[in-house]
């Protein structure tokens, strides 16, 4: 299906359409994925489920991904219809996860053929959790540095270590994880593993953040065990693996909305709310009107920026300039936004639980103090700042930062 | 550091010994997880107290030792450095200040010496909305009787007596209410630092001129300022345990093979903060001492304390999570707490922006 012409892709369309009005549940209309929270307190309902099984069994939660492995098999053009279809509906996509986000596109690019017959349809129907074995206590900036360790044992590995912010991890079927299987070098000596979550050998914990409890585990594996044929590419060859991944990871981290992040009212409306205009209409506290309108301004440049560089992307061959500082700067600007909502909020937004304070204002506390890992995961601030100023600008690189 | 005095010498290391004993951050987080109904621990409160530092700017005759704002200062910012929650602020500084500048003979005898010897708390019972405007008061006297809601009342839990601002006959004026007066009810909040705090509500509250302090709404001033430059001490004293215990990790944590602290990127951003922390001090010293003296510029250097030191243990506590990267964002790390009270103290009797607008309009423009 390579043609772009506007017959063929509106006759998409009215199937989509038509397909989505035979099968999404209307019970599950404008209701968030229940997937989206990592937070999977409850059991899908019987509608939750029949949505993610029919989306899957078409293969179009991973719309683009090869249909001979469960994808849908579609053009670009053809899944921005199915993403629209679903968005005109209601309808959420059921498939999601770490599988979908960075595994999957990583072992499509790296497995080998089994791998993926075995490993990629299972995350197409939303049948399987993935979980991303990366950082360590001592490995985090400086991944490379990991330490959990592999021994090979013939037909498989045994695994030995403690991996930290394994997001999901008390939920996960399965772990995609380097390891250490040489110690005589250091990124030449990782291996990217993959084995279920479902053994003895894991023991899984939860970490409470400072916004509360959270997703995030710290992990511990004693012998654990890991087939040989889980091993994603060679043996000491997954660093590259890995550099991959985090690639999409990133990709996935850089979006900046203009709410709070917490679903809740624009600032905006907020601080008139809150702290009231002045006769001629203006914020009564000015000071607080500048900053605001400079975040705001700024907001916007970072938006326009962001729509610069999918155009320029689309036009030249290599990806624009302007992604390598998205990250920092939309990071920037949400957690400056998040600063000032405790301040219109003032004493309101100074709550940690009850009824003296309105949802939204425990909201935005917690948004704050979670908002705070942003500048912290995929790639912390500082070392995006040195990819910048080291590939970016040639500036020179004095330390061993890879 | 200001030229002490030897009693102010030794009430600071006195205080730096008791908290290093006594009252390390540990003892706040274990106050917090046992959800201390009163936001702070009694039996330090009470050790406190016997120290002689709840009457520490209460005069001799009322069971004081009448040390002093500095010398106040020189404990609570002891106190701020392991976020030690305790009613002094609210208490021993606010409402001792209220009585001293504003009480009459028979109020100071009723209250200053339980004040002091920390047998009674009281509590400054001023704002009525989401943000600090001492100036904006619903509460009202009307026919003996006092009703109004009064909103995020620092220790409005432990408090046995009030100090409420409300107008009578268009006037603020402040008034003590006793806790335990008929038509008073107060319930809870659970603030994101954990400290003591409530709504406060009066309803027909009997009051009579000998319940009313005297000097009005210039009388609040005053002890709104006291209350700010006491709170700044105690600021400065967590925001400087923030950064000693970001630079103590900057020194130890590896990665790249070295300590992170060789990264000039991060060297940098602590030479700044030290920076900010010695502008902060100086301020929050001079606005103590100004008030020691009664001098005539006392509210502008108030102003300068309070939003210097809200911008520098704002930019600290960001910078302890931030630099210890994600274990910072653990609950297990002291670090999310000093982010919290920084944003409370922050809000406190006037944010930066509050006190920057107040400065300026003390300069006139
Ligand atoms: C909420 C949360 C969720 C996470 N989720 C995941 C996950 O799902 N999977 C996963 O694998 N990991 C995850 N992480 C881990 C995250 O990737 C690491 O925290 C991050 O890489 C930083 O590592 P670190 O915490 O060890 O901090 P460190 O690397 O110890 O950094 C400490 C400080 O030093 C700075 N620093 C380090 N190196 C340099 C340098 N060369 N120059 C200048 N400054 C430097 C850092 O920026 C930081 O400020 C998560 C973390 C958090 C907080």
């Amino acid at each position: 299906m390579a043609d772009f012409g506007g017959t063929d892709l509106e006759a998409f369309r009215a199937e989509v359409r038509s397909w989505v009005e035979a099968n999404f549940p209307a019970s599950l209309k404008g209701k968030p994925n229940p997937m989206a929270r990592e937070e999977r307190g409850s059991e899908p309902t019987p509608d939750q489920e029949a949505w993610r099984k029919a989306v899957g069994a078409k293969g179009w939660g991973t719309p683009t991904w090869p249909a001979e492995y469960g994808g849908g098999g579609l053009s670009g053009a053809q899944a921005r219809i199915v993403q629209g279809e679903f968005a005109r509906a209601g309808a959420y996509n059921p498939i999601g996860g770490m599988g979908v986000m960075m595994f999957g596109p990583t072992l499509l690019e790296y497995g080998t053929e089994a791998q993926k017959q075995e490993h990629i349809p299972p995350i197409c129907r939303g049948e399987i959790a993935w979980c991303q074995g990366f950082s360590e206590p001592g490995a985090g900036s400086d991944l490379a540095s990991l330490q959990t360790k592999a021994e090979d044992k013939g037909d498989h590995f045994v695994i030995n270590g403690q991996k930290i912010w394994t997001s999901g991890a008390q939920w996960a079927d399965w772990c995609f994880c380097l390891v250490r299987t040489d110690t005589s070098k250091k990124h030449e000596g990782i291996s990217f593993v993959l084995f279920t979550m479902h053994q003895p050998g894991v023991e899984v914990r939860p970490i409470p953040l400072i916004a509360g409890s959270s997703p995030f585990c710290e992990t511990f594996f004693t012998d654990a065990r890991a087939e040989k044929k889980d091993l994603v590419g060679p043996l000491n060859g997954g660093w590259t693996i890995a550099k991959r991944l985090l690639q999409h990871e990133r990709s996935g981290l850089t979006g900046a909305g203009g709410g709070l992040g917490s679903g809740g009212k624009p600032i905006e409306v907020l601080a008139k709310e809150y702290v009231g205009l002045d006769d001629q209409g203006r914020l009564a506290d000015h000071d607080l009107r500048t900053r605001l309108v400079t975040n705001a301004m700024n907001m916007r440049a970072f938006q326009q920026t962001a729509v610069r560089a999918m155009v320029e992307a689309k036009g030249n061959a290599s990806p624009s300039s302007a992604t390598s500082i998205m990250k920092n700067a939309g990071t920037q600007l949400i957690q400056e936004r998040h600063e000032m909502a405790l301040e219109i909020m003032g004493h309101q937004g100074l709550g940690w639980e009850g009824d003296a304070f309105k949802a939204d204002e425990l909201a935005a506390v917690r948004g704050w103090l979670f908002g705070k890992a942003f500048t912290i995961f995929g790639g912390s601030q500082e070392v995006q700042s040195n990819i910048v100023s080291k590939r970016i600008l040639g500036l020179p690189d004095l330390t061993q930062a890879k | 550091m200001a030229v002490l005095t030897e009693e102010q010498s030794m009430l600071r290391d006195a205080a730096k010994s008791w908290v290093q004993e006594k009252s390390p951050v540990t003892a706040f987080r274990k106050m917090r997880d046992s959800g201390a109904e009163l936001g702070y621990d009694v039996a330090a409160w009470n050790e406190m107290a016997e120290m002689g530092w709840a009457g520490v700017i209460v005069p001799e005759e009322y069971g004081g030792s009448n040390f002093g704002y500095l010398s106040l200062g020189l404990v609570l910012e002891e106190l701020g450095r392991t976020l030690t929650a305790s009613p002094l602020i609210a208490s021993g500084l606010g409402a001792a200040s209220a009585l001293i500048l504003g009480g009459s003979e028979e109020q100071k005898q009723a209250w200053l010496p339980k004040i002091a010897d920390g047998s009674a708390v009281a509590a400054l019972a001023i704002d009525e909305g989401p943000h600090h405007r001492p100036e904006k008061v619903d509460a009202k006297v009307e026919g003996g009787k006092l009703s109004g809601k009064k909103v995020f009342v620092l220790e409005g839990m432990a408090a046995d007596l009030f100090v409420v601002s409300a107008k009578s006959g268009g006037a603020i004026e402040l008034y003590l209410v006793k806790a335990d007066a008929a038509g008073v009810s107060r319930s809870k909040l659970s603030l994101a630092d954990s400290r003591g705090a409530a709504n406060v509500t009066f309803e027909n509250v009997a009051v009579s001129d000998a319940d009313k302090l005297t000097g009005g709404a210039a009388l609040l001033d005053k002890v709104l300022d006291r209350a700010r430059a006491g709170l700044s001490a105690e600021m400065l004293g967590a925001a400087l345990q923030a950064f000693e215990v970001t630079l103590d990790y900057l020194k130890t944590r590896v990665q790249f093979g070295q300590v992170i602290g060789s990264f000039q990127a991060l060297q940098h951003r602590a030479a700044k903060m030290f920076t900010e922390l010695e502008l902060s001090r100086s301020a929050v010293e001079a606005a103590l001492t100004a008030i020691d003296n009664d001098a005539p510029d006392t509210a502008e250097l108030v102003s300068l304390a309070k939003a210097k030191m809200g911008d520098t243990f704002h930019l600290v506590s960001n910078e302890m999570v931030q630099m210890h990267g994600g274990i910072g964002m653990t609950d297990a790390h002291d670090a999310g707490f000093y982010l919290k009270r920084a944003r409370a103290a922050e809000a406190a009797f006037g944010n930066q922006a509050f006190h920057r607008d107040r400065y300026a309009r003390i300069q006139g423009y």
